[in-house]
């Protein structure tokens, strides 16, 4: 089973060497241990384009969809047996990227 | 068997049988939904047959046996709905799994309930429903909620269970401390809102969920006999219910430890308590928050009269209790015991010392009220007074309390 576990951030500062090495490792480990499936950080919500093409023509808009205090860093999807595992997993990586993070199942299909 | 006695049967036997057949079902089908709807409806067919075919022999296997039948009657109708004929049948097709002892389902039950994913709220009313076997409306009641709100709680916990796969089984050896200490925090809490309700439009002792707690906790003791803090927690409980007919006046209000009619505490209840404080003691291993709790309970009740109390050995175990668990509000505890072995007025340094957080906790302010009382400064007393009755929900401590601030217009003689 899938979870997104979502990074949250509110200061708006990049990741320190000391985080990057930590995450690096740990993803490491996510792969040899078959829990991989994606990592990644995010450019600052101030980077983000709003679409809409709901309608007749593609709407773009700057910014993000809804200013928060609190803000997507960056995400990672892996590969988990349960919630228990997953939540084992979420807990180093907040450890590790030294951050508040999210776990939340995907929809299994 | 007349009607009494099969309604005795009946109330017994959902009692004993509940929690099993629900954890039994849900191990087999890993759908706590499944597993709650199908017990309530074998119950409900017991309910309707009994009378007339009588209490078969072994009722507990009858209840899992109609249960079943009733989940895969579910199964097949809403396989049949959603034509998805061929998954329900390997579903039932399969001969149940070969099963550890029957306890493990029950334990298994207790600690998906009290998950730590889930909210403490959730986690008071999924296992009050799931192993206590309480209706919607009861737990709706007993914590002043509106039912459809409390049906939605419900609800949410068992799809989020189901949604983000909270694995149902016992946790291992690493995660057992923690997933415990949930389990005995959820006991706890509904004990306390029996014993002390929070609210003001309610009774203000419940014994309902007195006895609800004790009974559950009993059943995680009887699974769990080697864990020292749930034995613990069980004491503490008994110690404390034992009180019971004692602590609400017939006027209704709350009678506090000193004024209490010790002959009224139920002696059998407090036996049980201290013969478990003793055996834990005996083991010499250190005691945990709720071990040293109920040990406290248990000095109060070696005195035959309040006055008799050993309050030194209060105090001492109030210390050690802090050494594992230091929080202003047993410090504000151990200030009251301290309060009758040194005096008002060394207590009340120390509680003008404790953390400003405990301002938003009423029982701050009267300990502070009652302190301030013995030591003649009725001006600063009634204000905490008044500033406790406003925090304080429950009705029969309100009335207690707005009987002692009335007391200090006219000068107390002895206090």
């Amino acid at each position: 089973m899938q979870y997104l576990v979502s990074v949250i951030d509110d200061n708006n500062t990049r990741a320190n060497d000391d985080e990057m090495a930590a995450v690096a490792a740990f993803n490491q480990r996510l792969r040899a241990d078959g829990h991989w499936v994606f990592a990644g950080g995010l450019a600052a919500p101030e980077s983000a384009t709003v679409i809409d093409n709901r309608a007749d023509a593609a709407v773009f808009s700057d910014g993000p969809f809804i200013e928060t205090k609190e803000y997507l860093a960056g995400l990672w999807i892996i590969e988990a047996a349960d919630l228990d595992e997953a939540l084992k997993l979420g807990a180093e990586a907040s450890k590790h990227c030294n951050r508040k993070l999210e776990v939340r199942p995907f929809v299994e299909l | 068997m007349s009607s009494d006695d099969l309604d005795e049967t009946i109330t017994r036997t959902y009692h004993e049988q509940w929690a099993r057949v629900v954890a039994g079902l849900a191990r087999r089908f890993g759908d706590l939904d499944l597993a709650e709807e199908s017990t309530a409806e074998a119950f409900a067919t017991a309910v309707a047959r009994w009378p007339d075919e009588g209490v078969p022999p072994n009722p507990g296997a009858w209840l899992t046996v109609t249960a079943n039948r009733r989940a895969i009657d579910r199964i097949r109708r809403e396989t049949k709905r959603d034509d998805k004929q061929k998954q329900a049948q390997q579903m039932y097709d399969v001969p149940p799994e070969p099963t550890g002892p029957i306890e493990d389902d029950q334990l298994r039950l207790i600690f998906t309930c009290c998950h730590p994913a889930l909210s403490v709220e959730a986690r008071v009313a999924l296992t009050l429903r799931l192993v206590g076997g309480l209706t919607v409306p009861e737990i709706a009641r007993a914590f002043l909620i509106q039912e459809p709100a409390l049906g939605q709680r419900i609800t949410r916990a068992k799809s989020k269970i189901r949604a983000a796969r909270v694995p149902y089984r016992v946790p291992s050896a690493d995660d057992l401390p923690g997933r415990l200490a949930s389990v005995r925090t959820v006991l706890y809490l509904i004990f306390n809102e029996g014993y002390l309700a929070t609210g003001p439009d309610t009774d203000p002792v419940r014994r309902e969920l007195t006895t609800e707690a004790i009974r559950l906790t009993r059943l995680v003791r009887e699974l769990m006999p080697d864990d020292g803090e749930v034995a613990g927690l069980l004491a503490l409980m008994l110690l404390s219910g034992a009180r019971h007919a004692a602590r609400v006046s017939a006027t209704g209000e709350l009678v506090p430890l000193h004024e209490q009619d010790r002959g009224s505490w139920d002696a059998a209840v407090i036996g049980e308590g201290r013969s478990i404080v003793r055996a834990r003691l005996a083991t010499g291993i250190p005691p945990g928050r709720y071990q040293i709790l109920a040990a406290i309970n248990a000095v109060h009740t070696d005195a035959a009269d309040a006055r008799d109390t050993d309050w030194s050995q209060i105090v001492a175990l109030y210390d050690q209790l802090l050494r594992i668990d230091p929080s202003p509000i047993v410090a504000l505890n151990r200030a009251v015991a301290v309060a009758e072995l040194d005096g008002p007025e060394v207590a009340l340094s120390l509680v003008d010392r404790l953390d400003p957080s405990l301002g938003r906790y009423h029982a701050y302010h009267v300990t502070r009220a009652e302190l301030l009382r013995r030591l003649g400064h009725s001006q600063e007393s009634r204000a905490a007074y008044d500033t406790a009755i406003g925090l304080v929900g429950n009705s029969a401590e309100t009335a207690y309390l707005s009987r002692r601030r009335a007391q200090l217009g006219v000068r107390p003689p002895t206090d």
